[in-house]
Parts: C-alpha cells; structure tokens; sequence
C-alpha cells in the first residue's frame, strides 16, 4: 500500500487535513480507530465563539469545511460580541453531535481521492530523518510519502474519574499506547496534558421551567461565504441557562479529596486548560462567588440516538468527582433535582509534543515530511484543531509538490497568531485561542476574512474559478462604493436631512464618506434618505462603514503590521551557531537555541530574549553573513 | 531598525552648548515640527540657525547641523541641535523630540546604527558589541531602578488599575455568554479612566525630579524691604551666563524671571513685588509673603545682618519650617547686630561684594539632589522620558475620553486602554507579554 499522504486520526484536524490534501488531488489515507468516531465532538456540542468563530470563517475562506458542515448541520446559530464592535464579532452555533458527524464522514467518503482505514498507528517508518510511512498495532506497514499526525487526546490517554485511571479514549475506545514513547526516541520532547468535560443528563429528567431560556438570534448567519442559510430562524432550537447553588459549593468542598485533580489520584502529570477550569477549581479559587453560570446545551436534534439523542451537556460543570457526588452536585442544581446523568463527568491526560518542536509549515523540525495538528500539538478546541489541519494538509501536499509552505502572517489570520504562538512560545497548559492574543485583532475581523485568505485559499488550489471570481467582484464593489462615498458632497443646504438623523448641522459641503465618520450616520440611512443610490449587498455595505469609521484605528495597526513585518523579513540562517555569539545574555541564547527563530521579527517575540540580544544577534549577523 | 531615534550627544550639565543627535527617516520631518523655519526642502550639509519651539512658546536658540541620507554618520537622515547648555533646556528639547515621534535612543544605538549600515567598518564590530553589552547592562538597571521607589510604585499602581479594566473587557469579549463578570460599560469605563487621569496628573505634578527638569524650581525670595533682594536677583542674574528670560503670564500663574545657575532653572516669583517695594519704605507684606511661599518650591528668607530679627520675620521663619528654605543674612559688610542663635544653617552673602553667592548655589544644588543627577547623564535622560511617556499617556486619556462621549465601541477603546498600559509599563520596564493573560485568568472565574 503506498499513498501520498497518510493522515492519522478523524477528528476535527485530521478531517481538514486528510481532505485538503485530497481535494489538492493528492492519494490520500486517513487512519481511524474508529470510523463512527469521526468528526466526533466529545465535548462541548458547539461551534464557533468568540476568535473561534473568525477561525472557522477563515477556515472556510481558505477552502476548508468546518464552517459548511457546521452552517448544513447546526441547531442554533448567534453573532456575539455584535454591540461591543466590529472587531470582536464572531459567531456561534449550537453543533449537531449527530449530524455533523455524519455529514463530514459523507463528505470524506465521496471523496475519489480520500480513503479511509480503521487502525491504531503505533509507529513510524524513518528512513534518514525522513518519514516514509506508518506502522499499524498490527504491524501492517503503510507507506506514504508525508504523514501528518492528528492524533487529538488519544497518545496514552487516560480517562480519570475519582480515583480511578483507566486507559481508553473519550468513548472507551482503545488509544495508542506506544506512538508517543516511539516519537521521543525520534528526540521529541513529550509532555502530558489533561483537559475534562461536565456530565451528559437526560433531557426529558429536567425541569426546564426553573431555568432560563437562550434563543439563537433573529438574522439568518452561516460561516460560509459559499453557502446561503439552510435552517429557519423560528426551528432553531434553545439552550437554557441555570446556576450553582450554595448546597453545590458545599457537597463539593465537603468531598474535595475525592476529586482526582484534588487529591483522588496522586499520579497526575497533565497541566489542564487555565480557561477551563472544573467546578472544583472555580469553587476552590473564588470562594467569594455565590453561585456559578450553567449552560444546559442540547446536544442533537436527533433524539433516537443511543449515545447524543436526548442528551443534555452541563456548559461549566466538568469535575473529576467520583459517581456518587455527580449524583448529588447535580440533584443540587435548580431544575435539576430529578436529573438523571447518563454519561458521567471525566478528565483525561494524554501527551503531546513541545509545539516549539515544529516549523511554521507545522512540518517537524526533527522528521523531514512529518506534519502535526491540534491536540498533539497542546491546542485545545475543535476549532483550533481544525485550521491546522487545514494547514498541515495544506503544507503537507504543497511539500510534495515543491512548493513553498504557505505561512500565514499575525497582522492576516487568526491561525497565523495560533501558529506562530505555538512554535514561538511553545504552550504550558491546553492552548485556546483568544482576540486578546491577536495584536492586530482589528484587522483580523469575522466581517473581511475573505478578504484576508480567499486569494491565499485559490492560490493552493482549494478555492475554485468561480468561487475566486466572486472574491474578486466583491473587492471591486468595495472600491466602487468606496469612490461613490468620496465623490458625492452633502451640503449646508441639506441640513434638515441631517437635522432629522439626529446630526449636527454643517456649515460647509463634505463628501458622505466623511460625513460617516460620524457615529450617528451609517449607509443604510443615507440610503434611505435618498442622498446615496446604491445596489451595494449588505456585506459590502458593512465592510465599506467598518473601513471608514474606524479609519484611524485600521491605519494605525496596519503601520504597526508594517513595521512587524519588516522585522519578519529580517531572516536568520537555519545554519546560526547561537554559541559563537559573544555577549548574549545566557536566557536568551537557550531560548533562541531552542525555538531557532527564522527571522528578527519571530526571536523579538520570544520571551526572555530582550531588545539588547536582538542588537547583538544582528550586529553577528551583519559580521558573519554580511546580511 | 526604521524608527527615528534621539538622545543628548554631549555629557550633560555644565558645557556652554550640548547636542541633540536625531537620526531615522522621519527626522527631517519631527524637528521641522518643533523648528521655526521650515526644513521641507533643507539642503544636506547645511547649518541653519533658529528656534526650537513648543507650540507657540520659544524654548531656546539654536543652531542645527543637517546631514541627508546616505552622508551621514549612521548613513541616515540625520539632524545635530546645538542648545545653550543648561540641562532644563536640553532636555526640553529631547522631551519635544519625544513627543513628536523619535524614540530615545539606546546606548551605542547611533553606533551600531552606523555599523549595520556598512559605515564602520567590520573590525570594528567587536568594538561595537561591547560597547552595547556594558551599556545595556547599566542602563537596563538604571531604567528601572533611577525613578524614585515611590513613583515607580505610583506606576505600577497605575498599570494595575488598567490591567483590571483592560483584563475585564477581554473577558466582557471572550466570554460574552457569562454574566459572572461585571460587563463594562461606556459610562463605567469613563468613571475609571477618569480616576487613572487624576492619578497620573497627580504624578506628573508630584513628580519633583521631574518637575525640576521639565519647568525648574519655584523660588521666592523673602524679606523685609531694603534687605536687598532686588540686589539679590539682580546678582543672581548676572551670574547667570547662559539665557535670562522675563517671560510674560506663563504657565505657573506668575512665574516672572527666570534664572539659569549651572544648567538648573530657578523660577523667582513675584520680581515685579520684589523691585517695586524695595524702593518703598514700608513693613514687610506678611499676608503676601505666606502666598508667595506656599507656592514655592524654595524659599530664600532674606535677613539684615546689620538689624535684629522683628517678630514678622520670626512669624515667617516659623511658617517656611516645613518648606525646602535657606536664610540669607546680608548685608555682611556691615556691622553684626543680628542674634543668629537660633537660625537654621543661614549663609552670610554680601550682595555688594557677591560674597556667599557660590555657597548658596551650593546649598540650592544640595537641597534638590542636584549634584547627584549632573554626574549621572542616564538619570536625566530616562527622566525627560518618562515625562515625556506620561504626558503622552494624560494625552491619549484625553483622546479616549472623547470617544467614549462620541459612543466609539468598545473594541477600540480597549486598543488605546491596552497602548498606555504598555507606554507606561516602558517606564518601569515592564512590557506585554504573558502578564496579561496571567491576570485575566487569575482574576475571572471561566470555563468549560
């Protein structure tokens, strides 16, 4: 057997990965454990969210399918963040555990390209620090020319419940008990994760009168740029909202030590998510709070289901309590006193690799030709799982063709932050993307990721002519109002029109492009005030007032993008002997040892390397390459 | 590496002129902003004479050297300010540069400038190396360790104020489905900022160092009439070699005459007072000498060495206790009738014969440190930066204040919140990096 790619694991990263090579018509495998499993959401029954939600988009912009399966397959959609300003908008929906699945599994499968196999990889073959193929717990060999593992929580995993530690995966199922160990003979450094879901309760046990109710907004939404919506705004169905109680807080802290993370297990190695703290964290660490937020999230629509239909997902409530204290935590919760559970809250530890281990390709630095994404890697997230392996694959197969990787930029995508954070700054705990990582999250904005990667996404093959065309046209439309807005003047004389909108009168004509700067002025009603005649679609409309009312601020980050990038074309050799510098200060010459920076601009970022190394580290360069 | 940079060239203090280097690509254009000609189409290698202005107020007369990319040291646009020495008026014009878009440059920065851009040669690149290493060290401490442990404390406050609001509104954005925290809202974000403003006013007021440099030490002097005091300043004037300036209703409500004693501004107040009475035979102005006072950041309490002290005099000496003071008895050419018992360290001056004028300069430099900060040029560089830092920060908290009232979203505020909170985290030396997301998830309770 021999293919091109061999993509390792059917989650949410091997998915993207396995399929962008494919669809880049590249022999591709993708290796399961378990092909029911694939596209699998173990844990929260959600898509998007703040960042996220621009991810997905940026996924879809780029030819990805995260963003179309989730728009086919959704029960309830909503834009966040819409008052607090464009550049924080993202959006959400509310996944189908069920048909979500089972729409990307069709899509993989209709794929000529794409086959898919049920096995547990358990190592490699290298031939001279190059990958050739990989090696089944059955020893059958397969060979292919790249391989990008996307292994997710199952290297070792460990399911940790009281104290007790079994070794499966999320679903029982059986994990991959020697890749890891064969990985750090190859000389990766490996660490041990641990990341934990709340309890699944039985919808039909709940009394839904004691909680709120959480609708999806009233405006049709979808993630692709390609699809117009497929649900009705009235079928989407509700999440509801209830909250800890005092009794909560004290079953918890009466039975602390039975907690796995507090004292139930003493072998635990696995740093969990800061962010996602479990109920015992949140209880421990901010005693002062009263009562915590919940979210009962339905998790299908599909209710004949044995495993997701008529299941409910406890939003805010992961623990590693032993059975009989779920039981009574959540009989504690207000609508819940006669839930049943029926799954029970985990955690699990899994390993992965030192991201630091990895180029900005996501191709290692130690196996020529091997790719990795998502959790292997220390992300946490569907979403951040998925991009890279968009990403891997989108590298993997350009590898292949001799091509130069395609390395997304900070100032261009949310996934070039993620990347560059990863392999620049390595990761201590689960990585979850978050708008505050993104210096230039104004640029960065769920309205213009299209913009932003569509020209990238055709220029790999993944965005077809048509798709390329319409990109094109909507960038002229943008020009096209953009010089209409500058050319018509408002005059003194039509200050009652202004009067009526609320706005101070002029005393001299302006165009209508700077009479937008004012906040109280959009397009739509100069429209319908008869001064502007356009036939401009609202996402043009919207990306045009965006530019000019934040005029300023867009400018000033993408000068600050423009001195960035200048330091990001400032390359340091591969072949740098980081011990013949003089005078760098010993931190900083491990750190750059260790991360090996491809430019300026990326050693700036690390920390604990200072602006003084960075003089020494050029003036060096200068001397030894006349760079 | 494309930034423009500044710094004081010569050491600073008591040179007759120092020089102000400026190199980049935007020099040209950040000291034309601050030039009374315009430098537009300036010719290279030329020398051009003028003033340096802030806005509309002359700051001293000066000569610069300009020197056009690539016939420059550092190959460069380059600009050399020659200034009238005085350390306040040099680092006047630094601070202007500052504000105006040049960052301070680092030690040796203008050298290895110069080396990078192929105009020293490579053996001298060793040389250079050093040079940045022993440097860096120095000031790498000196930055953070020369403001005073209180203002540094004040800024630190300060950026933790921000942290919070900054660390509330990023959890308001990526966690908008908890209503666990405090949503911040316009209003609320206005209350806050404005806190942070008085706070920062309040620095920039305390800030004595920084006061001394930027507008210099606030001086009466006090006494009865005939005790000389107009003697006194008329002295101190022409001991003064470099500028003398009667600036007209400036910026401290009656600062009048300006005096310039080894690169220290003193501000005398009130001249006008001093010249007018001495000439009239009239009791001391009790009432007005107590204003004059409280708004002195120095006193000089006037006595005759020729008469006893009356209980005026005693009443004032009382009252100028708790003030930075130095009694003055002049007069000393005459007979002694006065009983200095119970005077506090006072100086014999003769304003005929100048005696004592040295040792009161002495005395002045002693009293505010003075001595110190003239041997150590780091010291008062990092000071008109961070002035110039805070300053720029009360300015952008002004700009900020505005979008809040013109209802600007909340994603941009964040943006301005975020950038004073790392301008003013440069002058403790502290910058963004984890920090900030350390504290968002120490703070706020999140999760899954």
């Amino acid at each position: 057997m021999k293919y091109e790619v061999i993509v390792v694991g059917g989650g949410h990263a091997g998915c993207e990965a396995a399929l962008a090579c494919a669809n880049k018509k590249h022999k591709t495998l993708l290796v399961t454990g378990n092909i029911h499993n694939i596209a699998d959401m173990p844990c929260n029954p959600s898509i998007g969210g703040s960042a996220k939600g621009i991810v997905v988009r940026e996924i879809d912009a780029l030819g990805g399918m995260m963003g179309k399966v989730a728009d086919m397959t959704h029960i309830q959609i909503k834009l966040l963040n819409n008052k607090k300003g464009p550049a924080i908008r993202s959006l959400r929906a509310q996944g189908d555990k069920i048909t979500y699945p089972k729409k990307m599994l069709e899509i993989l499968e209709s794929n000529s390209y794409l086959e898919i196999k049920e096995g547990i990889v358990e190592d490699l073959i290298i031939n001279n620090n190059k990958v050739e193929g990989v090696i089944l717990d059955n020893d059958t060999k397969i060979y292919g020319e790249a391989v990008i593992l996307t292994t997710g929580t199952y290297l070792k995993a460990d399911i940790l419940v009281g104290s007790t530690r079994t070794r499966q995966g999320p679903h029982g199922e059986k994990p991959s008990n020697h890749l890891s160990d064969n990985l750090k003979k190859l000389g990766f450094k490996i660490k041990r994760l641990k990341t934990g879901t709340p309890p699944r309760i039985d919808i039909s046990t709940i009394d839904f009168s004691k909680t709120k109710i959480e609708t999806g907004d009233n405006e049709y939404l979808t993630f692709s740029y390609d699809l117009e919506p497929l649900y009705k705004i009235e079928n989407q169905i509700p999440c509801h909202l209830t909250y800890t109680t005092k009794e909560t807080h004290k079953i918890i802290l009466d039975n602390l030590t039975k907690s796995s993370m507090y004292g139930g297990l003493d072998d635990i190695e696995g740093i969990g998510p800061r962010y996602c703290p479990s109920i015992e964290d949140k209880v421990v660490r901010f005693s002062d709070k009263e009562r915590h937020q919940l979210f009962l999230e339905p998790e299908s629509k599909i209710s004949s289901d044995p495993t997701y239909g008529n299941t409910i997902y406890l939003q805010g409530f992961s623990t590693s309590m032993p059975h009989d204290i779920q039981e009574q935590m959540v009989h504690s919760l207000p609508g819940l006193e006669h839930a049943k559970i029926l799954k029970y809250a985990y955690a699990i530890e899994y390993d992965a690799i030192y991201p630091t281990d990895l180029k900005a390709s996501l191709e290692t630095k130690i196996i020529e030709n091997l790719f990795t994404a998502g959790q292997i890697n220390g992300t946490s997230g569907y979403e951040e799982a998925a991009c890279q392996g968009l990403m891997a694959g989108i590298n993997a197969a350009l590898k292949l063709e001799k091509k130069e990787p395609l390395v997304l930029k900070r100032n261009e995508a949310y996934i070039g932050v993620l990347i560059d954070d990863l392999i620049t700054k390595g990761v201590k705990d689960p990585y979850r993307l978050l708008t505050s990582r993104a210096e230039y999250r104004l640029l960065l904005r769920h309205d213009n990721a299209d913009l932003r990667l569509r020209n990238h996404g055709f220029e790999v093959g993944l965005i077809s002519k048509e798709q390329h065309n319409l990109y094109l046209e909507k960038l002229k439309n943008i020009d096209k109002l953009t010089n209409i807005l500058k050319e018509t003047k408002i005059s003194p004389k039509q200050n009652n029109i202004l009067e009526k909108l609320n706005s101070t009168p002029l005393k001299d004509g302006i165009s209508l492009y700077n009479l937008l700067k004012r906040p109280e002025i959009t397009i739509d009603k100069l429209i319908s005030e008869g001064i502007l005649e356009t036939n401009a679609d609202k996402f043009i409309k919207e990306e045009v007032e965006i530019n000019i009312k934040y005029e300023g601020y867009i400018n000033k980050a993408t000068k600050e993008a423009e001195k960035m990038l200048k330091l990001e074309d400032k390359k340091i050799p591969a072949d740098i002997n980081y011990d013949e510098i003089k005078n760098i200060a010993s931190e900083a010459r491990q750190k750059l040892k260790e991360i090996m920076p491809t430019s300026i601009g990326q050693a700036l970022r690390i920390s604990g390397v200072n602006p003084a190394d960075i003089s020494i580290l050029m003036v060096y360069l200068k001397k030894k390459y006349h760079k | 590496m494309n930034d423009t940079i500044a710094a004081i060239s010569t050491s600073l203090g008591i040179g007759a002129i120092s020089i102000i280097r400026v190199s980049g690509p935007d020099t040209v254009n950040i000291v034309n902003k601050i030039f009374s000609k315009d430098l537009t189409n300036i010719k290279s290698h030329t020398v051009n004479y003028g003033y340096i202005k802030d806005n509309d107020k002359i700051i001293d007369e000066v000569i610069l050297t300009v020197m056009l990319s690539p016939k420059s040291f550092t190959t460069e646009d380059t600009i050399e300010i020659n200034s009238h020495g005085g350390i306040a008026t040099t680092n006047k014009i630094l601070e202007l540069l500052l504000l105006n878009g040049c960052r301070l440059a680092k030690p040796g920065e203008f050298t290895e400038r110069a080396f990078l851009n192929g105009r020293i040669d490579l053996e001298e690149a060793e040389g250079v190396m050093n040079l940045i290493e022993a440097k860096t060290d120095i000031s790498r401490d000196l930055a953070i360790n020369q403001l005073t442990g209180k203002v540094s404390n004040l800024i630190k406050e300060l950026r933790d104020d921000l942290v919070q609001v900054l660390a509330n509104i990023n959890v308001n954005i990526d966690y908008p489905e908890y209503d666990d925290v405090e949503d911040i809202t316009l209003p609320l974000l206005k209350e806050k900022i404005s806190l942070i403003k008085k706070k920062i006013t309040k620095i920039l007021e305390e800030s004595n160092n920084g006061k001394i440099i930027k507008e210099g030490i606030t001086t009466s002097i006090i006494g009865k009439p005939n005790v000389g005091k107009s003697s006194l300043l008329n002295n101190l004037l022409e001991e003064d070699k470099a500028i003398v300036t009667d600036i007209e209703g400036t910026t401290r409500d009656i600062v009048e005459g300006t005096i310039n004693i080894d690169g220290i501004l003193l501000n005398i107040i009130d001249t006008a007072g001093i010249r007018e009475t001495d000439n009239i035979v009239e009791k001391i102005g009790v009432d007005k000498s107590l204003e004059l006072i409280d708004k002195s950041d120095l006193v000089l309490f006037l006595l005759n060495n020729n008469e006893k002290i009356s209980n005026e005099e005693l009443e004032l000496l009382e009252k100028i206790k708790n003030k930075n003071h130095i009694i003055l008895i002049n007069k000393n050419d005459l007979e002694r009738n006065i009983d200095d018992k119970n005077l506090e360290n006072p100086i014999y001056i003769s304003t005929k014969t100048n005696e004592g004028i040295d040792e009161l300069k002495h005395r002045i430099k002693e009293i505010f440190n003075l001595e110190k900060l003239e041997k150590s040029d780091l010291t008062y560089l990092t000071s008109a930066r961070s002035i110039a830092i805070l300053k720029e920060v009360a300015n952008k908290i002004n700009e900020i204040e505005q979008s809040i009232n013109n209802n600007a979203t909340i994603d941009m505020l964040e943006l301005d919140i975020k950038y004073i909170w790392e301008k003013l985290g440069e002058i403790i030396g502290e910058t963004y990096d984890e920090e900030f997301l350390d504290e968002l998830f120490s703070r706020f309770c999140l999760g899954k």
